[in-house]
């Protein structure tokens, strides 16, 4: 292989390898190359999204840590913090699911460790093509097992995320892992390596060729030879995890380390020189010190290999045999792989030979492009919608029912009880609700988490689609009463190199940015997943986001179901916005993805779900729920399953009724209160639109004269397995 | 009245176990997987998890830690055992109960809150409950599904052994077995987790009723 080859078929132009030459003034080797090629892979280097990613607020009362570390970190109350971050891992699960899922899960979790924090809490973002594919059952099945064959053992419970279904995502899923992290503000770990002659300590597991260019695969489509890219997969061992875990949990207690960094895409290479970039010093590596897994590895392939379950600690000189005591005795593997330096450089040594040595701060700067924001062809003729062009149905409970059993909108239980979402006995509300609800023991404080995401929304509007997605969030953590704080997201797009869906991503960030502002909650961490293309073209544009929320005291939070009969029930929220545009409705009962949604009105959303958040911490409202996909008739349904009491409404305002009973549009809060609480709730709601739709009570779902379900129907039609086709 | 929670590897409803044993007033004792020595504990959990990982078969690798050995000694002599999970597969892979744990029916993992009835209200983990008895115990396992011969079985019903039983079996377990005891009575392994279900934030505290019979239990021998 020519030099040219050689760079191409590591992942870099003709340009960007101009470039290394240029900064290195002279020919690289090919360890150097190795290193540039990871480092300034999309995944790595944030190369088409860095000048956009600028525009997200990040600062706030609460942040005690923006982006740019491992997780950002808000501060709850009396002394502690939760740090968290939402990461992909689409591509290894297109082509490896059980792994590729188990491993995002523990990258996630070690993103979290290294910022000083106990994993608390991890959810899961999924979404898949259509369900009737027998492949895409696999990967669903696949992903979900890794999932909890991961977390379960690493004794981290999964209390959320979402699980999703679109043609859109037939060859590419998406898996989006979400961890919180809960510490003391005064234990905060960062990542700048510093002080020259600290050594440099590699934690965990040995070292072996798994993963090895993973970050460049994750920045590449997926193509017909991805399947090939299989041993680019790392693979998971929660046992190892778990005791790295407990055993830099120790580290940390007892304050024996300088810096600690996860190791993920990229491995060491990544790691070293981006602590050694933070902290303007050089780092040497011995790559003949590092534990191996197997024989006969070349410097490069351990600088760059994947291999899971490690850390990079360093540790002052003198406290060097302390933690190689701490190892031993949780069986930890340690080693002294390298030690800080003033060079400035990430130096690569292999029996004592210099093997490469590149400027820490220019892998660190990836190039980055900046494109033309254009308009695609394909939004005007997808936005438009004749609604006198959709039939009225006759039946609407026979349109309930399907609209109950789809696989988007049915329950999500055969998903979660995969999960151990109990673990660590802090879990107050568990998955199935708007929002999971944690408690920090010893306290009366809480913390909410939730994850959104809206890809369907965001193809159909890209910028009112982005700003619906962070105030779905903003709504969910509302409705159980945490008062929502700060957010990362995961933004999973297709090829930026394609004018739409760099538009897409543009825009995207645009409508996220100006919710944020408005909602007053900034963007504290973010992963960015470009290329999640097949032949089939991009998945819909899909910026995930994952917001935490702080309840003051975590005995006063709601749940979705009703609780007794004769309770009041009423939508908090502008009525009469609700439109059939994007909605699952639409989609299941009419085959079509089409319409511009409405886009949420900010201010008005803040108002209606501060108003119930309040309501909920002061007592007198313990259960909302937010009208989301399916709109309100679906929304009303989940509520008397899940609480096992009916109830009766009436709509009437003169609107066709499918829009009243299945149209969408966010910004709608239901609650169910006590006839006796109800003129003190209306009292506190003066100033917000509301209205009165009916009592609860009965056994069963009464809308008008349109539907009339008993319960054990509508949980006939929404409680299915989604893994049940398998077997029939 | 110590009590002391067994600390695998790998374990993770380790803290969750001493937890508990706080929140029915008795003293929780860490005891380290590597060191032999219960530190004079009067009771014993092994709690849930995945101990070295579980890669080869649950608990068939904790069960030749080094803490076992005191361990089956204090539980041969009556000390007062309780498995819970994993802690349930470290006792039969020990042979200090009969039997094993299978893989779920479902092939699934299941995290569940389900009906369990006390049958039997004569053992140190069971005697603060009425017989008859209904707890919503939570389970979180893979492989939960209690397999023993035949005989065993029999055995097992006749003598009045199994101590916990499912009303909505989760996992397939034979006659819906959730938990059983020893002939001697004192060593109790069960799938469900009773120490997850230790605070009315938490939904309830059902199952501290399981923890706190072990104090009932010592005290009645003490008077």
């Amino acid at each position: 292989m020519n030099l040219e080859e050689t760079y191409r078929s590591l992942g870099l132009s003709d340009a960007e390898y101009a470039r290394v030459r240029e900064l290195l003034g002279r020919t690289p080797n090919f360890l150097e190359l190795s290193l540039f090629s990871v480092m300034w892979s999309e995944h790595c280097g944030y190369k088409n999204s860095r000048p956009l990613l600028g525009r997200f607020p990040s600062e706030g009362g609460r942040v005690l840590q923006g982006p740019g570390e491992n997780a950002g970190v808000v501060e709850v109350g009396e002394g502690w913090a939760l740090a968290f971050k939402v990461e992909s891992h689409n591509h290894p699960s297109a082509v490896e699911p059980y792994q590729g899922a188990a491993t995002g899960v523990g990258g996630i979790i070690r993103d979290i460790l290294a910022m000083g924090a106990r994993p608390v809490a991890v959810l899961d973002s999924l979404r898949f093509g259509d369900p009737a594919d027998g492949r895409v059952r696999y990967l669903f099945r696949e992903v979900v097992r890794g999932i909890g064959g991961y977390g379960n053992p690493v004794g981290v419970p999964t209390v959320g995320g979402e699980v999703e279904f679109a043609p859109a995502y037939t060859g590419n899923p998406l898996v989006n892992a979400m961890c919180v992290g809960l510490l003391r503000v005064e234990d905060l770990m960062r990542s700048r390596a510093v002080g020259v002659g600290n050594r440099v300590i590699l934690l965990g597991a040995r070292t072996g060729r798994d993963g090895i260019h993973g970050a460049t695969f994750a920045s590449d489509e997926l193509s017909g030879e991805s399947e090939a890219r299989r041993p680019n997969v790392q693979v998971g061992d929660p046992f190892a995890g778990k005791v790295l875990i407990e055993a830099c949990l120790e580290l940390r207690r007892r304050d024996l380390l300088v810096a600690l960094q996860d190791l993920g895409a990229a491995g060491i290479t990544s790691s070293a020189s981006e602590m050694a970039a933070k902290g303007g010093v050089g780092i040497e590596i011995e790559t003949d010190r590092v534990p191996l897994r197997e024989g006969g590895m070349e410097p490069w392939e351990v600088m760059i290999s994947e291999s899971q379950e490690r850390m990079l600690a360093v540790v002052e000189p003198e406290r060097v045999e302390e933690v190689l005591k701490v190892a031993a005795r949780y069986g930890l593997g340690a080693a002294v792989v390298g030690r800080v330096a003033d060079h400035g450089e990430l130096r690569v040594l292999c029996g004592g030979e210099v093997a490469g040595s590149v400027p820490a701060e220019y892998l660190a700067d990836a190039p980055a492009y900046e494109r033309e924001v254009v308009e695609p062809e394909y939004l005007k003729e997808a936005q438009r919608l004749d609604v006198e062009e959709i039939p009225v149905p006759g039946d609407f409970n026979a349109v309930l029912l399907r609209m109950l059993s789809h696989p988007n909108l049915c329950s999500r239980r055969s998903v979660w009880e995969q999960y151990d979402y109990q673990v660590r006995t802090n879990t107050v509300v568990g998955p199935g609700a708007d929002a999971a609800v944690m408690r920090i023991k010893g306290t009366k404080l809480g913390y909410a988490v939730v994850t959104d995401g809206r890809g369907k929304w965001c193809y159909l509007d890209p910028e009112g689609g982005g700003a619906a997605t962070v105030a779905e969030a903003y709504r969910n953590l509302s409705c159980v009463g945490a008062e929502p704080v700060a957010l990362t997201n995961c933004l999973n797009f297709g090829s930026p190199e394609k004018p739409a869906v760099y538009y897409q991503l543009a825009r995207s960030i645009e409508g996220m940015s100006r919710a944020c502002e408005a909602l007053g909650t900034p963007v504290v961490s973010g992963n960015v997943s470009l290329y999640n293309e097949t032949s089939g073209g991009a998945v819909y544009p899909t910026p995930v986001v994952g917001m935490v929320g702080v309840l003051e005291d975590v005995s006063c939070h709601a749940t979705p179901g009703f609780g007794r009969e004769g309770d009041v029930v009423a939508v908090v929220g502008a009525s009469g916005r609700a439109s059939l545009a994007g909605s699952e409705y639409l989609e299941i009962v009419h085959g079509r993805v089409a319409g511009r949604p409405p886009e949420p009105d900010l201010a008005l959303e803040k108002e209606c779900a501060d108003r119930v958040r309040r309501l909920i911490a002061e007592g007198l409202v313990d259960t909302a729920h937010d009208i989301s996909s399916g709109g309100l008739a679906v929304a009303l349904a989940e509520m008397a399953i899940a609480g096992g009491v009916g109830v009766e409404v009436e709509v009437g305002s003169g609107r066709r009724p499918d829009v009243e009973l299945f149209g969408e549009a966010g910004g709608q809060i239901l609650i169910a209160v006590p006839g006796e609480r109800w003129d003190e709730v209306r009292e506190a709601l003066a100033g917000v639109p509301w209205q009165i739709i009916g009592r609860t009570g009965g056994g069963g779902l009464k809308i008008g004269g349109f539907v009339d379900l008993k319960l054990e129907e509508l949980r006939g039609a929404y409680g299915r397995d989604l893994f049940a086709e398998e077997t029939g | 009245m110590k009590i002391g929670v067994v600390i695998f590897p790998g374990a993770n409803c380790d803290a969750d176990a001493l937890y508990a044993v706080e929140r029915i007033g008795a003293e929780p004792v860490e005891l380290w997987h590597a060191e032999p020595d219960l530190k004079g504990v009067d009771a014993v959990i092994l709690p849930g998890g995945f101990s070295y990982g579980d890669y080869l078969r649950p608990g068939a690798i904790a069960r030749f830690s080094k803490v076992m050995r005191p361990l089956e000694e204090f539980a041969r002599g009556g000390g007062p055992t309780l498995g819970v999970c994993n802690g349930f597969q470290v006792l039969t892979e020990a042979r200090l109960l009969p039997g094993a744990l299978l893989q779920n029916m479902s092939l699934r993992f299941v995290c569940r809150t389900v009906p369990v009835r006390v049958e039997h209200p004569d053992t140190p983990w069971s005697g603060a409950c009425v017989p008859g008895e209904i707890l919503h115990l939570p389970v979180a396992h893979n492989e939960g599904n209690y397999f023993a011969a035949e005989e065993t079985i029999a055995q097992l019903e006749d003598e009045g052994r199994v101590i916990f039983r499912y009303l909505e079996n989760p996992n397939g377990s034979r006659n819906d077995i959730a938990g059983i005891c020893n002939a001697e009575r004192n060593v109790v392994g069960m799938m469900p987790h009773p120490e997850r279900v230790s605070d009315p934030l938490l939904g309830s505290e059902e199952g501290l009723k399981v923890l706190r019979s072990v104090l009932e239990f010592a005290g009645a021998k003490v008077h």
